[in-house]
């Protein structure tokens, strides 16, 4: 009894046992206020600090476990780890902000596995049994752990631009990762119900084939799937530290596990609607392969010719209007142009114009990216107007100005049957009285698809960089 | 096995999805990101469990070295989450009210 460290039921009922399980409740308590005051924009940030208390509370509390006698590794682990997390979140850009979140997602994911994989050694080196509930569940949060670092890896690596962003996909891709996943899962059945069995093997064995379905899971996504693929990594860490939770016995982590799990479903969802595709069509079919019909068949395709403008005319078109939208896109966090987006913005109001923005859903690479984007050029946060209310107001818009964004404006998605995009919710640029499009050049948008806007009357294509561009517009409208 | 102490469990996890699906699913789309890295800053909580391996008695070389990078893991998430949520909070600002507007 006295060398069974993890296994939950055999955890002696002790005084300071129950005082750090009480630390725990508080520390669950103040996750969940934290996250509560989360949802509202002027109490976040308070939100997150009570969640960082609760944090706090839960490590102190750990530290005085019985079963913990050495602290030494402890130190080296957090001397190392503390100060990266603490410089490379304060140092990151914001634009680089979808990269770093997939980044500490990943390492939360690889924590997990580890504390499984060293759960595995002890039992065994300890000659320790353990009952078949904490196996499941140690089992099930090494291989979720694994999957969700080596997915979130990969994200890191397609969004920080260091591998290719576009959809990379094997021939045979799905058939490979269901054997992958069935050979992870069969391995665990296996070191189950075998005694006997070198769980060193077994277990390095597991993580690997999990691991490598991590990386095909993700490498086939890419683009503007990006947000589901990253709030899907987020709900597995969580949904991993709950089952470790149950592993470990451990009331903290299967609360925390499991709400960052619900949260991340949730997030998941919202963003596949938005899409209007399903999880399952995100994640198990990219978009070139299951829409094969994509690109040139279109249907017909639009026809006529595309208006170009300059920037002077840009400006004064703006200057004597009442309203404006702006629609921002990943090609705005490309262009780094959020602050000259800002300073155009300025330029109008100053001149009595109504200026708004237009936040698409999935606009970016991670759920609600261009707000953050654009909160770092101080933009207020009631000046971004979400899809569902902004939409009716493009019809009184004297100035629509699509900045890097593409396949969300695309009418295609309303009235094109034939069109991959097809039923996808968008924001309704087309009815705005004069559209400018900011854009390098008449490639086409992520899905592969003509944008039907740029053919439209009232639109005026504006062709360059698009922080370029916008100086350009800032320039001329101070001369206005 | 322990089936009273598994099925407690079980009750805990359900009421906590629960709970995640209640409070969560109120959330402004422009709260999206800042959620997202605040979850994932309470998923760290995992350095719990790396607190536990690594401070177990009497371990081999690759218990330390697992443990150890647990905790590196570990500490690097909760640190960085955290620090990276508020970063991004403090520049969500409501627009001054001293706005012409508001005639």
């Amino acid at each position: 009894m006295l060398s069974l460290p993890f296994a939950s039921t055999l955890v002696a009922e002790s005084t300071t046992q129950n005082i750090i399980n009480v630390a725990y409740l508080v520390a669950i308590i103040l996750f969940v206020v934290g996250l509560k005051k989360l949802t509202s924009p002027t109490t976040a940030r308070q939100g997150n600090f009570i969640a960082g208390i609760g944090m706090f509370i839960a490590l102190v509390a750990t530290l005085f476990m019985e079963n913990i006698v050495t602290y030494e590794w402890i130190i080296l682990g957090t001397v190392l780890g503390a100060p990266i997390g603490f410089i490379s979140a304060r140092k990151v850009k914001m634009t680089a902000m979808p990269e770093m979140v997939a980044l500490f997602n990943g390492v939360g994911g690889g924590a997990i596995a580890l504390i499984a994989l060293s759960e595995y050694f002890v039992w065994t080196d300890g000659n320790v049994g353990v009952t078949t509930d904490v196996e499941v569940a140690s089992l099930l949060s090494l291989i979720i752990g694994s999957i969700s670092f080596w997915g979130s890896i990969v994200a890191f690596l397609k969004l920080s631009e260091r591998i290719k962003g576009s959809p990379i996909a094997l021939p045979g891709q799905q058939f490979i990762n269901g054997l992958l996943l069935l050979g992870a899962v069969g391995l665990a059945a296996f070191l189950l119900l075998s005694t006997g069995m070198d769980p060193y093997m077994l277990t390095v064995a597991i993580a690997v084939l999990a691991g490598v379905l991590g990386i095909f899971f993700v490498l086939p996504i890419g683009g503007a799937d990006m947000p589901v693929v990253i709030s899907t990594l987020n709900a597995m860490t969580g949904l991993a530290a709950a089952a470790a939770g149950f592993a470990l016995g451990n009331n903290a982590l299967i609360v925390g596990g499991m709400i960052v799990g619900a949260s991340g479903t949730i997030l998941t969802n919202l963003m596949a609607v938005a899409m209007n595709r399903t999880i399952a069509g995100v994640l198990f079919g990219s978009f070139g392969s299951s829409g094969g019909g994509g690109g040139a068949d279109a249907g017909e395709g639009p026809q006529g010719t595309v208006k170009s403008t300059d920037a002077a005319s840009a400006a004064i078109l703006m200057a004597y209007a009442q309203n404006v939208i702006v629609v921002p896109g990943y090609g705005l966090a490309v262009a780094q142009a959020q602050h000259t987006v800002r300073e155009m913005a300025d330029e109008l109001e100053e001149k009595g114009v109504s200026v708004k923005y237009a936040i698409h859903p999935v606009a970016g690479r991670m759920p609600g990216h261009m707000n953050v984007l654009l909160a770092e050029a101080d933009v207020p946060y009631d000046q971004l107007v979400e899809m569902e209310d902004i939409n009716p107001e493009f019809e009184r818009a004297d100035v629509a100005i699509v900045i890097g964004a593409n396949d969300v404006t695309n009418p295609a998605a309303k009235n094109n049957e034939a069109s991959p995009i097809y039923g996808m919710p968008i924001l309704e640029v087309d009815h705005a009285n004069n559209v400018i499009v900011l854009k390098r050049g008449m490639a086409s948008g992520y899905a592969g698809i003509e944008n039907e806007l740029f053919y439209l009357d009232q639109t005026q294509m504006l062709f360059g960089d698009a922080k370029d561009s916008l100086s350009e517009i800032v320039q001329e409208l101070k001369n206005v | 096995m322990d089936y009273a102490n598994l099925i407690q469990q079980l009750t805990i996890l359900v009421l906590a999805a629960f709970i995640g699906f209640e409070v969560i699913s109120k959330v402004p789309q422009t709260l999206h990101t800042p959620l997202m890295s605040a979850t994932n800053a309470i998923h760290g909580i995992v350095i719990v469990g790396a607190l536990i391996v690594a401070g177990a008695a009497s371990q081999g070389t690759v218990q330390v070295i697992l443990g150890t990078l647990a905790v590196f893991f570990g500490a690097l998430n909760v640190v960085g989450g955290f620090v990276v949520t508020d970063r991004m909070l403090e520049m969500f600002k409501k627009k001054p009210a001293k706005n012409e507007e508001t005639a």
